[in-house]
């Protein structure tokens, strides 16, 4: 497809004997935002860790603004695609302060005037400058995640790959990080695929939505269809009414069917 | 049975002087269910566990009343409490991977937690845990018995757990975090197993969560916790009517299917909710 | 009064800037991170006594000269095997050399060697223990395959071994000993590696697109190097008691050189008629490995990740 932004097409993924993503297809366009959603173990953060090359063991073809990617990874790639990881605890490297984090993507694809760059992104996180010098353990949760944001986007990618990125963060935190994320996108023309398990979450942030259920893509739709109910595969339609029942709890605390759900057990 | 705790206080000695996380919040808890909803840093696991007195090492609790059943947690001897903790209540923990033997089957852990409370022979036990993982809805229960822990998928595992707090038939729960690592269709499933479970059992529950929605539609009332307080208690379908900021707080700033927002509200913390 | 006064203020506000909870250099932060750490390590009195030990050791060794009354190596058979006196702080061995001296100087055999293997050792076993666990694949396997070899031999056998095949004296005796020392700590190295290799703050290096090279050097090894430092920091009592083991032999160091193993073996005949000629080296090798291990404990609590 010409336009694309980033181009998915029949990718399969293997681990050993077991397909866990079998046949994936999807386009992003330039500026879009996309989710895939779908259970643990459905295979969508494994196709987010594919396209971001921290797994080599895929078939299928992967373009990038048109240009197909081989397995390995060049430079180049990395200055174009972000990502951002979920657990802020663990990304960031615990015996690095936050100004050498930044700076590693800014040595690595050579940039110039490095401390200017690192307050500007603080700045553009709503991080204080006086964070600049701390170690991670001295941050909160959503300081961190933040501070993996910047460095995300220190390097002026153009697509951000981003791996349920507030499922760690508690619900306050997690609105701000949303909002930033928001606020973001518009400001730069970034193009997001993002993962996640959160119906709500995925449709707050993107336009398109895939769901996802053992390995393969069940239905792609848009966050307006899914709003209105316009979803045919049952899994999407689960979702959503699970989705929908916890929203109607916050606001007209009615009965809901939620007690009455399916309490069946999985095989 | 009842679980009262008046003035409870939880406090860290940090090298930078000590850190109150839990302030004097008092509660009086019956055969009923009962969330307390916070987010990480607002003691409500502390809370939970000191009911059992399982704090960390640094903590020190005081209380001017902490009793289980008209057992004074505070001053109970570690004999008194080894009666109470598996036995008399139950605890489960968010992450069954964490909290079961990786080198025990599921079902012998649930029968050496059957046998350590009631006794009965080896066979007995196995039976009285077979029984037990089908009372948590497993389908093929003699099958799951024989599996070990990493062989069990985040949902089963945690059916596991809660088949083993079962085992002694206690009088209470504490579900602290029980679906945080759970998907969303398997997070609605345990919650209504754990509540179906309470009921019929006629246990006290108390669920500790982040999720405030999720909590309301499976307890009687809640407790919301802020910096080591309680700020508001609610009944469970009055959540529209929450009162205090914070609460709201919480609910407003959720992302919504049904309600798109460009932007989501941010919480705006008062100085005064310190207070 | 005044000046006293300024020199509090001088270090309460140097303590403030190194506690500073939000630094404002590069260097703040290092510092700060440093001196916490040695706050830490300060609060260990254990830990404290060995680092003194091992501080006065090496002075004793390095001022050896100037704080010996006698030369070690003055032959005096008209006055040997002499108790302690004023005249001999230590006594005298069987030549009539002075202990006292032959110790300090002895310390700065022992810790040259200590120094010489520690050298030797630490930069290989961290590079293979590093490089084999982070590349992997054949590599991995070949190398772990050479470290199997060396470890399948006892320590003490494989070096009398080789330094039976070359000839006995210091330089071999190091070298001997660095062939036994290097396999665990490469072992340990990889250990550390293959937990660090898979988180994702190593992926999150990957994904800035640095080099395999760059994230072996500026991220993975850092944080293999404090369990490391741990680590030779306990086998140097180890290293300190197979040099005098070596010495003892015959293997090591040769008389007349003052070698604490060596002062022993040639003296060991006088255990029961003079006792403290051949037990004064023995305590100095007592007290210079036990002082490595408690400073090696106490750096562990200080350094190692796990504990944070």
């Amino acid at each position: 497809m010409a336009g694309m932004m980033l181009d998915v097409e029949d990718l399969r993924i293997r681990f050993g004997t077991l397909e866990a993503v079998r046949g994936a297809s999807f386009a992003i366009a330039e500026g879009e935002s996309f989710g895939l959603v779908g259970e643990s173990g459905s295979g969508k953060s494994t196709i987010l860790r594919a396209l971001a090359g921290l797994n080599r063991d895929w078939d299928g073809t992967v373009r990038l603004a048109g240009e197909p990617l081989g397995r390995l990874r060049d430079r180049a790639f990395f200055r174009r695609v972000q990502m951002v990881f979920q657990d802020p605890y663990g990304s960031l490297h615990p015996r690095q302060t936050i100004d050498r984090i930044l700076a590693e993507p800014l040595i690595v694809h050579g940039f110039g005037d490095i401390d200017a760059r690192i307050c500007r992104a603080l700045e553009e996180v709503s991080l204080p400058a006086a964070m600049r010098f701390r170690y991670p353990h001295q941050l909160s949760g959503g300081q961190r995640q933040r501070v993996a944001i910047a460095r995300a986007l220190i390097s002026e990618p153009e697509v951000l790959l981003l791996d349920e990125p507030t499922s760690a963060l508690d619900v306050s935190v997690q609105a701000e990080v949303l909002n930033l994320l928001t606020d973001l996108r518009r400001a730069r023309g970034l193009t997001y695929l993002m993962v996640g398990h959160n119906l709500a979450v995925v449709t707050h942030l993107c336009e398109r939505i895939a769901v996802m259920s053992h390995g393969e893509i069940v239905e792609t739709v848009t966050a307006e269809d899914l709003r209105q109910g316009r979803v045919q595969h049952p899994h999407t339609v689960e979702l959503r009414a699970l989705s929908l029942d916890l929203a109607e709890a916050q606001g007209q605390g009615g009965e809901s069917d939620l007690s009455q759900a399916r309490t069946g057990t999985a095989p | 049975m009842s679980v009262v705790a008046r003035n409870l206080c939880v406090t860290f000695d940090t090298p930078h002087g000590p850190v109150e996380a839990v302030r004097g919040i008092s509660f009086q808890i019956g055969r009923e269910k009962v969330g307390i909803v916070g987010e990480s840093g607002s003691g409500k696991s502390l809370t939970a566990r000191s009911i059992l007195r399982l704090l960390p090492g640094q903590a020190r609790m005081t209380a001017d009343e902490l009793s289980f059943d008209g057992i004074d947690v505070a001053q109970a001897s570690e004999r008194a409490m080894r009666r109470i903790r598996g036995k008399r209540a139950g605890l489960i923990l968010q992450d069954p991977k964490h909290s079961l033997n990786p080198v025990m089957s599921a079902g012998r852990q649930i029968a050496e937690s059957w046998r350590v409370h009631r006794g009965g022979s080896r066979r007995e036990a196995m039976e009285a845990a077979v029984d037990l993982l089908a009372q948590v809805q497993i389908r093929n229960p003699a099958q799951v018995a024989e599996r070990y822990p990493h062989e069990l998928s985040g949902g089963m595992g945690q059916r596991v757990m809660i088949a083993m707090m079962l085992a002694p038939d206690p009088e209470f729960l504490i579900a602290d975090e029980p679906t945080s690592a759970l998907d969303a269709t398997v997070q609605a499933e345990i919650m209504r197993l754990i509540e179906e479970l309470a009921s019929e059992r006629g246990m006290g529950l108390m669920l500790i969560s982040h999720d405030l929605p999720l909590v309301s539609h499976f307890c009687d009332r809640v407790l919301v916790m802020y910096a080591g307080q309680i700020v508001e208690e609610l009944k469970a379908g009055e959540l529209g009517r929450a009162r205090h900021g914070y609460t709201q707080g919480l609910l407003s700033c959720l992302p919504s299917l049904s309600h798109p927002r460009e932007r989501l509200n941010v919480m705006q913390r008062e100085a005064e909710w310190l207070a | 009064m005044t000046d006293v006064s300024r020199a509090a203020h001088a270090s309460v506000s140097r303590r403030q800037w190194l506690l500073d909870p939000s630094p404002g250099s590069r260097r703040q932060a290092a510092w700060g991170n440093a001196y916490r750490r040695w706050l830490q390590f300060r609060a260990n009195t254990l830990a404290m006594i060995g680092l003194v030990t091992v501080v006065l050791l090496i002075a004793a060794a390095i001022f050896a000269p100037l704080l010996a009354t006698h030369d070690p190596s003055a032959i005096a058979l008209e006055n040997r095997l002499a108790p302690p006196s004023a005249a001999h702080w230590l006594g005298t061995d069987d030549l009539g050399r002075d202990l006292y001296s032959r110790i300090l100087y002895g310390a700065q055999v022992t810790l040259g060697m200590v120094v010489a293997v520690v050298v030797l050792v630490a930069p290989v076993g961290l590079v293979i223990g590093v490089v084999a666990g982070y590349v992997g694949g054949w590599l991995d396997t070949l190398l772990m395959r050479v470290t199997d070899v060396f470890m399948a031999f006892p320590k003490l056998v494989l070096a009398l071994a080789f330094v039976a095949a070359l000839q006995p004296g210091v330089t071999s005796a190091v070298i001997a000993i660095a062939l036994t020392a290097w396999p665990p700590l490469a072992r340990l190295a990889r250990a550390e590696t293959l937990t660090i290799r898979e988180s994702d703050f190593i992926n999150a290096v990957r994904v800035t697109g640095a080099s395999k090279g760059r994230i072996i050097m500026r991220h993975v090894m850092p944080l293999c190097v404090p369990s490391i430092i741990v680590r030779i920091a306990l086998d140097i009592s180890g290293i300190i008691l197979t040099a005098a083991g070596l010495g003892f032999l015959g293997m090591g160091a040769q008389p007349p050189m003052p070698e604490w193993g060596t002062m022993i073996a040639t003296t060991s005949g006088f255990i029961l008629s003079q006792w403290w000629v051949p037990t004064i080296p023995g305590v100095a090798i007592l007290l210079a490995s036990l002082a490595f291990n408690l400073l090696g404990d106490g750096l562990r609590d200080v350094l190692d990740p796990r504990q944070e």
